[in-house]
């Protein structure tokens, strides 16, 4: 379980995140929304620790984890994997060296350096990538991809971490909808058949509500909303993106990341606004 | 046209406002140029006065240079010109000392590469603590900053001199000397290239729970080390040049025999050998600058 508790990040006088408090059991599938500017990649790269809070605390299983230092908070890092929008591979170096990269921090100092993964890794990078048919691409070098695939290699590298947590920050906003939707099927096969806790920022409703356990709205670094699909309606819609910022949200969601699930459940109604 | 502009500029509309900024900045513009050069004569005439660089002693130095020039032409007849080492006035006679200039150049291009090869592998080691983004804290990057501005700002003759009296008069002095400076030079050039990197993939390395030296490892190294290659090379140019010179103290390579011949007016030996020299460090600039296009070439392509 997650609980975060007052979580805060200041940057001078304006608050990204303002003291926020959330607590997330193991296996959920958490849509995090809100216009650009609302806190919620702040609010992710808090959890990984790759921002320092302001003040706050972040539990996991109990432990603190928003004081860590040094090798404890790499530890934590490999343990709740986060994927970007931008993708964030090494362009330069092939695809399957970017997914061994998820096991660094299983290794020492001159294993690391020197490239030395076992046999049962590179077993597991492999097996990783064909999950996600991206196995031919293997000795490829990360930056001949096309986005979707980027980021299919990327979801590989967090497999590789065994996580449990995965943080996507904006996962599919640079993708087109079809290489959107695999990439957020591959993240609910993972939540469901894993039962790896996934968060996620989502840019429009459609998305966050096709896929997500619960949605958690933010507006101007604070948590707004906080429920399951179906309690979202038009007003707590209006108080997460604003009144001008709604139609917006709505608009974006019949343009390239407006998806739903490829199969299985039913392709939820469009949120109706009068 | 013009005077619509002009009429434009007055009133407060989009293209009157962006009319008075940009008359705005290039007026800053202009004054900061008119300082600058300014600055640029004052400091090019003293240094003038200082140098001395006076077209009177100018011209009543050129002669001398021809004199000297002169001098330590070879003394060469037609008829000779083939004949064997003891027949003045022959090819053979004015490069009696071949082997021994051949070895000794050759020792001059040996200590240019290994002193590049050590130095940038000091250069490597200090350019990641020494780069204003990848420092772990500011007392890092300001100690590998100044111990890098050390290495380069004294010069190799200086390292050469420390050298000699340490391990003794050779070679090994010599690459001692050279490869400081190297690494004092290319960590400055290393660490520049590392402040321009993409974070993007630094982050991801981070994020998965990787250590510093993981970030710098797989996040920097493939995105530099094209770079690193070419200065490298580039440096290797450089160093053939200094090694040539560095023997004047003793540090081995071909120039304590130069030092040797000019002092002591061996003056057909001084032409052979400065003539040797200039031919051997150009071979290994058309060289290396080769292998360094070639290098880049072959990135840019990839």
């Amino acid at each position: 379980m997650l609980e975060i508790t007052n979580l805060e990040k200041r940057f001078g006088a304006v608050a990204a995140v303002d003291r926020v408090s959330l607590t997330i059991p193991d296996g959920q599938m958490v849509g995090v929304i809100g216009r650009s500017g609302a806190g919620k990649s702040t609010l992710l790269r808090l959890i990984n620790r790759l921002a320092e809070p302001t003040s706050g605390q972040i539990l996991y299983a109990g432990e603190d984890v928003s004081v860590l230092r040094g090798r404890p908070l790499m530890a934590w890092r490999a343990h709740c994997a986060m994927i970007f929008q931008q993708f964030n591979l090494v362009n330069r170096l092939d695809v399957m060296t970017n997914v061994l990269l998820g096991r660094l921090n299983y290794h020492g100092f001159v294993a690391s350096m020197l490239k030395r993964f076992t046999p049962a890794e590179r077993a597991f990078a492999i097996r990783a990538l064909d999950r996600l048919d991206m196995a031919q691409t293997a000795l490829q070098r990360a930056d001949t991809l096309s986005g979707g695939q980027q980021q299919r290699v990327a979801i590989a590298r967090e497999l590789m971490q065994e996580p449990k947590i995965l943080l996507a920050d904006e996962p599919i906003a640079s993708l087109d909808p079809r290489n959107a939707t695999i990439v957020m099927d591959a993240l609910r096969t993972i939540n469901r058949e894993a039962g790896i806790t996934v968060v996620c920022n989502l840019h429009t409703l459609d998305t966050a509500r096709a896929y997500c356990d619960r949605i958690v709205g933010m507006f101007k670094g604070a948590v707004v909303f906080d429920g399951s699909p179906s309690e979202l309606t038009v007003d707590a819609a209006r108080a997460i993106y604003g009144v001008d910022g709604l139609d917006e949200a709505l608009s974006e969601s019949v343009t390239s990341t407006s998806i739903g699930p490829a199969t299985g459940a039913t392709v939820p109604s469009r949120l109706a606004v009068a | 046209m013009t005077s619509e502009i002009l009429a434009a500029s007055a009133v407060d509309t989009p293209v009157g406002r962006f009319e008075r900024h940009r008359a705005e900045l290039a007026a800053r513009r202009r004054r900061a140029t008119l300082v600058y050069a300014m600055l640029f004569l004052a400091a090019l005439a003293g240094s003038v006065y200082i140098s001395n660089f006076f077209p009177d002693r100018l011209a009543a130095g050129a002669p001398k240079v021809g004199d000297y020039l002169y001098e330590i032409l070879p003394v060469l007849s037609a008829e000779h010109l083939f004949a064997d080492t003891k027949t003045e006035g022959s090819l053979a006679y004015w490069y009696f000392n071949l082997p021994k200039y051949a070895q000794l150049l050759l020792e001059t291009v040996n200590m240019a590469l290994f002193a590049t090869i050590l130095g940038t592998f000091g250069g490597f080691i200090m350019c990641f603590p020494a780069s204003h983004n990848l420092a772990p804290n500011s007392w890092v990057y300001q100690g590998f900053r100044r111990v890098m501005e050390f290495c380069r700002a004294v010069p190799e003759v200086i390292f050469a001199i420390l050298f000699v009296w340490a391990v003794g008069v050779g070679p090994l002095a010599g690459i001692l000397a050279i490869a400081i400076h190297s690494s004092g030079a290319l960590g400055k050039l290393f660490s520049e290239v590392n402040e321009n990197v993409d974070h993007k993939p630094m982050d991801g390395i981070r994020a998965s729970g990787g250590s510093w030296f993981g970030e710098i490892r797989y996040g920097v190294v493939p995105q530099v080390l094209p770079n690193f290659v070419s200065y490298a090379l580039l440096r290797f140019e450089i160093n053939i040049r200094a090694s040539s010179i560095i023997g004047f103290v003793g540090a081995g390579g071909v120039g304590q025999e130069l030092y040797y011949v000019i002092n002591f007016n061996f003056y057909e030996e001084v032409s052979a050998l400065v003539l040797m020299v200039v031919a051997t460090v150009t071979c290994v600039d058309l060289l290396s600058a080769r292998i360094r296009h070639r290098f880049i070439g072959r990135e840019q392509l990839a």
